[in-house]
């Protein structure tokens, strides 16, 4: 194995067109060897596009194994990557990234990384925390959303009532304060008002929304 | 629109940034910076009320005077302050603009008329219609690029969606000729204007294959066409089209947005459709 790492690692630092290098990295992530994680995270940092994005679906298929790597190896002054890194991060969902997603869904300059880091916050796999620190993640989960609902870009406030949604889905305990927060918003936009509605009446129905139609594929966890 | 796809979609995302980065003003600031001596400063404060939509009768009225301003020049004898002026006019929603940016509409600067034609169609004040008409005199034989300028001889793009916002069910013969103009985007909107104007689902259907040109700016003016319109039927093409997440986002936000203006008190299929392909955009 560890000579097939090395193979496919060396055909990346090798590639001579961005062709040949989103063909190496996707080669790379096909293999899902852990070795080949800290590579994948470098090449989220290619300045290519294809690379990255296929990188980024290489890592999400690694899942846990992936988390603290990113985590540690999160480029603070590459914003491309770094962009890219949350997303990766987010579609994993392993409650260790809390802290750098709710940054990112507060603070991050880039609108598409927060609206993916505010949406994906809302779905985190609580279970994989410890029974004591579940309760205040959620909550300080619940906190940042709220906030984030009075942000000027709706489509920010949007991708909050998502997350809002998905945290209500995954944590009865906080479903009926979610209910009371989303039921007293007002907001002007037409769009965001919808969502809220939309969040309404799926936290309220335990089954599907009778007008949500099939092939939704937004996973949402419901431990 | 020309280039102000790209503008306007990014516009709202970036308000809070922008806010903070460049020079804060306050509103009675920003109004009389309209009449500052450094033109610099005027341009500024005539970009930043449109961008905080700040509908002050006196910023408006400030604004309708910058429409014939005559101190700030460019080298090619364009008017920056008047073209700032007429983009913020549109957004404040006050017609006491409408003769003001009429007027515009004759203006030597091409993209002075270019950014009338524009708010005229976002105020939705129909008594423009005539002289919109007016500029697409010649039909599409006179629609041909200005020798050594970058833009052709009217704003087409502008005025064609502008008279199907307005609802010129009058224009629809006019306009019918510039789908075959040579240039896609002025298709485009042509196409656009007459989907509004006609609701003929062939004209939505253009568009959808307009997502599927090679050039990935096109593309995205059909986003921007496809969520002005509000075509429900789109809403897969648009998912999946080849672009950036954020364009897909903003266009099916239009689709939405129509869905609700059609079922506005109860939860459509179509609206939670649009939605749940919105969700997989964030």
């Amino acid at each position: 194995m560890s000579t097939s790492l090395a193979t496919l690692i060396a055909d990346i630092d090798r590639a001579d067109s961005p062709e040949r290098l989103i063909a190496a990295v996707q080669a790379l992530a096909a293999a899902r060897l852990e070795g080949g994680i800290p590579t994948l995270i470098r090449a989220l940092g290619f300045n290519n596009p294809g690379a990255a994005v296929t990188a980024v679906k290489g890592l999400v298929q690694m899942g846990e194994a992936a988390v603290m790597p990113l985590l540690t190896l999160l480029d603070d002054y590459n914003y491309g990557a770094r962009a890219y890194a949350i997303r990766a991060l987010a579609a994993i969902a392993d409650p260790r990234a809390l802290d750098v997603l709710l940054s990112a869904a507060e603070a991050d300059f880039a609108p598409s990384v927060r609206r993916a880091a505010t949406k994906g916050v809302g779905q985190l796999l609580w279970l994989k925390l410890a029974d004591s620190e579940r309760a205040i993640a959620q909550s300080r989960t619940y906190d940042t959303l709220v906030r984030i609902l009075d942000d000027a870009d709706w489509s920010i406030r949007y991708a909050a009532i998502a997350g809002l949604q998905a945290l209500g889905q995954s944590t009865p305990d906080l479903q009926p304060q979610i209910l009371e927060t989303l039921r007293t918003l007002a907001d002007s936009d037409i769009a965001v008002q919808a969502r809220v509605q939309w969040a309404i009446a799926t936290l309220q129905s335990p089954q599907p929304v009778p007008n949500s139609f099939p092939g939704s594929q937004t996973p949402i966890p419901n431990p | 629109m020309l280039d102000g796809t790209s503008e306007t979609q990014f516009e709202e995302s970036t308000a809070v940034s922008e806010a903070t980065g460049a020079e804060a003003l306050t509103v009675e600031q920003a109004i009389a910076n309209l009449s500052h001596p450094d033109t610099s400063l005027r341009y500024y404060a005539a970009w930043w009320l449109g961008k905080f939509r700040v509908s002050d009768p006196a910023a408006v009225d400030a604004l309708i005077a910058a429409l014939r301003d005559e101190s700030d020049r460019t080298e090619l004898g364009g008017y920056p302050l008047r073209r700032n002026a007429a983009r913020a006019l549109g957004k404040l929603g006050d017609c006491r603009a409408v003769p003001g940016l009429m007027e515009c509409l004759g203006c030597e600067d091409f993209y002075v008329r270019e950014s009338a034609a524009q708010s005229l169609g976002m105020l939705g004040d129909a008594s423009c219609v005539p002289a919109l008409l007016g500029l697409l005199a010649g039909g599409v034989a006179a629609a041909i690029k200005v020798p050594g300028r970058p833009h052709l001889a009217q704003p087409y793009e502008a005025i064609l969606e502008a008279l199907g916002a307005l609802g010129a069910v009058e224009a629809v013969e006019v306009i019918r000729p510039f789908v075959e103009h040579p240039l896609q985007r002025v298709q485009y909107s042509a196409v656009r204007a007459l989907y509004q104007l006609t609701e003929d689902a062939a004209y939505g259907d253009r568009l959808v294959a307009a997502l599927q040109s090679d050039d990935i700016n096109l593309r995205r003016v059909a986003l921007s066409d496809l969520g002005a319109v509000g075509y429900l039927p789109a809403a897969e093409a648009i998912a999946t089209a080849a672009t950036e997440n954020s364009f897909k986002l903003f266009s099916l936000k239009g689709l939405l947005e129509r869905a609700m203006r059609q079922s506005p008190h109860s939860l459509s299929a179509d609206a939670v459709k649009v939605m749940t392909l919105m969700d997989e955009m964030l």
